[in-house]
């Protein structure tokens, strides 16, 4: 399917992160957004709350970020897509309705403009410090999309992927953006309506007496159907059967989790996504994401001028984490360096997979602004020293 | 064009950032550039000395932030003590001639200045300053084309003061032609 063209403001635009997210989300479908606003993320907000009167969209001003994420899935219920936008001290509210939406097969997107922390922190400065939070932030086992984009440009073009994505697999996504993502003006362009594809919930038409809600079939995410079609539905954050009645058995609780975990690792290779670049015959591998990408690309090019071989992996999707290629590559390099704006998170889950093959660096940052391009260059250089 | 990175400030108010913001959409939109712009987003941002960052290149921008400047666009003397040290060696230096005093201003500087203020203010509106600023940058540092500027400038500012806001770009790029002598001067990056 393509973009609805009421939406859509095909042109160049020179606009920042925030304003791009809130055309990437309209250009989306996205119909509903509650929001408690939050430096760095309130023109997000402020774009949507702008724009939602002439596509017939409805933005509310909620309480706080609790009833935000909880007002969202009660718009996707009653058939809208929906989103909602804070930065780490939201988010932190947050955390229990992600579960509910995760638990529920509620496609919603979460946009974090992800701001120094912890707690209050730096509202004003960039970091990356909920990479993990956005993964495990929520009690008990489920599995969740994330995205983190470098640009405005990608801030529209992957919040449509986050919707898209939301939508095909019925999980909860978070497009992790950061302070200078976010506030950072760039040439934005927006394609025609029609060059702009997006994809919808598989909804549910057949007879209304055989309708399971629950119930999925091989690629595991179950067909929706909203609320007032006259369908038989329930929906509860409790371990639940296929009718979505709570059902407190084990083996309901093993069969309905094990469908949350499998459905994303099941579909993993199709919604895994990075770029790479100069990892043929590389010695060293820097891993990054989001703004991070960009301060390691000078770092990448001194390195290689001076004759280390340095490739580079981005991810864009950031979770789920692309396993399979981080351990091939750590059999065959001498080293894997990640810089992060934070004290070292995703390097975790680059050393779990490289499990000892090769030399992992971290390059941590407490945040606040971005790395020196000198300081990733040391720690390339560092890392295969004495090797 | 190479990496070239801009400063521009001021006091709030004056249009600092709206000034940073045409140059860069002239620059990304109508003049086949990259641009990247960062604008000062704390408490600094509301009363004291302002700026907006700007980088265009023609190659893609890596680096977000600026370094050392190579050019400084400066409107009020707060901005002119806190951000001109940062000047990039041989850089240049554009400021409002009645706003700004340019003590001990390092050898390796090009300096040029503008009664902004006096042109905005016999063009009937002191608010233009900013406008009156941009065409003079936009002369002396060729960074963007005067088309590009201008169409900028026509898609930035409010409905109805495009004639007042072109008024006031030409004076200042007028000026600036006539201070090189029809000489563009070459920006260093």
């Amino acid at each position: 399917m393509h973009a609805d063209p009421i939406g859509v403001l095909t042109g160049a635009h020179f606009i920042d992160g925030d304003h791009a997210c809130s055309e990437g989300a309209i250009a989306a479908g996205c119909r509903f957004v509650a929001g408690y606003p939050i430096t760095p993320s309130t023109e997000v907000v402020e774009r949507i709350a702008d724009r939602f009167p002439f596509v017939g969209g409805v933005f509310i001003q909620m309480e706080d970020e609790i009833a935000s994420s909880i007002a969202i899935q009660g718009a996707v219920w009653g058939g809208k897509k929906a989103m909602t936008v804070t930065s780490g001290p939201g988010f932190s509210l947050m955390m229990e309705h992600i579960g509910l939406a995760a638990m529920t097969e509620t496609p919603c997107v979460f946009v974090d403009v992800q701001r120094a922390g912890p707690s209050t922190g730096l509202p004003t400065m960039p970091a990356q410090g909920d990479m993990m939070q956005a993964r495990w932030g929520s009690h008990g086992d489920y599995q969740i999309i994330a995205i983190a984009p470098n640009s405005p440009q990608e801030c529209f073009d992957l919040t449509i992927h986050a919707f898209n994505l939301s939508e095909r697999y019925r999980v909860p996504v978070m497009m992790m953006m950061d302070e200078c993502v976010g506030h950072m003006i760039e040439r934005v362009v927006i394609p025609a309506a029609e060059k702009i594809e997006v994809h919808n919930r598989k909804v549910y038409e057949g007879p209304k007496e055989n309708y399971l809600p629950f119930e999925a079939g091989r690629d595991l995410v179950p067909m929706m159907v909203k609320a007032g079609d006259g369908y038989r539905i329930h929906v509860t954050g409790l371990t639940h059967d296929e009718k979505g009645y709570p059902n407190m058995s084990v083996s309901a609780q093993g069969k309905l989790v094990q469908r949350l975990m499998d459905k994303i690792r099941l579909h993993a290779d199709d919604i895994i996504k990075y770029e790479e670049e100069n990892i043929e015959g590389a010695d060293i591998v820097v891993v990054t994401y989001g703004i991070t990408s960009r301060t390691a690309i000078p770092a990448i090019e001194q390195a290689r001028a001076k004759g280390l071989k340095v490739g580079h992996l981005r991810l864009i999707v950031c979770w789920p984490f692309p396993e399979k290629r981080i351990r091939e590559l750590a059999g065959r390099v001498k080293s894997i360096v990640v810089p992060e704006l934070n004290m070292g998170q995703m390097v975790y889950e680059v050393e779990r997979c490289a499990a000892g093959k090769c030399n992992i660096v971290s390059v941590p940052h407490a945040g606040g602004t971005v790395h020196q391009p000198k300081d990733i260059l040391a720690a390339i250089e560092k890392s295969i020293r004495g090797k | 064009m190479p990496r070239t990175e801009i400063k521009i400030g001021g006091f709030g108010g004056q249009g600092v950032i709206l000034s940073g913001y045409i140059l860069g959409r002239a620059a990304s939109i109508f003049d086949n550039k990259n641009a990247t712009m960062i604008q000062a987003f704390g408490p600094e941002a509301r009363g004291s000395a302002t700026s907006a960052q700007l980088i265009i290149s023609d190659e893609p921008i890596t680096y977000p932030y600026i370094v050392a400047p190579n050019v400084m666009v400066l409107m009020s003397q707060e901005a002119y003590s806190k951000f001109s040290p940062e000047l990039a060696p041989g850089g240049m230096l554009l400021t409002e001639e009645d706003l700004v005093a340019t003590h001990n201003l390092r050898s390796d500087v090009k300096h040029y200045s503008i009664p902004a203020t006096r042109f905005a203010e016999e063009l009937g509106k002191r608010l233009v300053l900013n406008i009156v600023m941009l065409g003079f940058a936009t002369a002396i540092t060729n960074i963007v084309g005067r088309e590009a500027a201008r169409n900028a400038v026509k898609v930035s500012v409010p409905k109805g003061t495009e004639e007042l806001n072109f008024a006031a770009f030409e004076k200042g790029y007028e000026y600036g032609l006539k201070l090189l002598k029809g000489e563009p001067e070459k920006v260093l990056a």
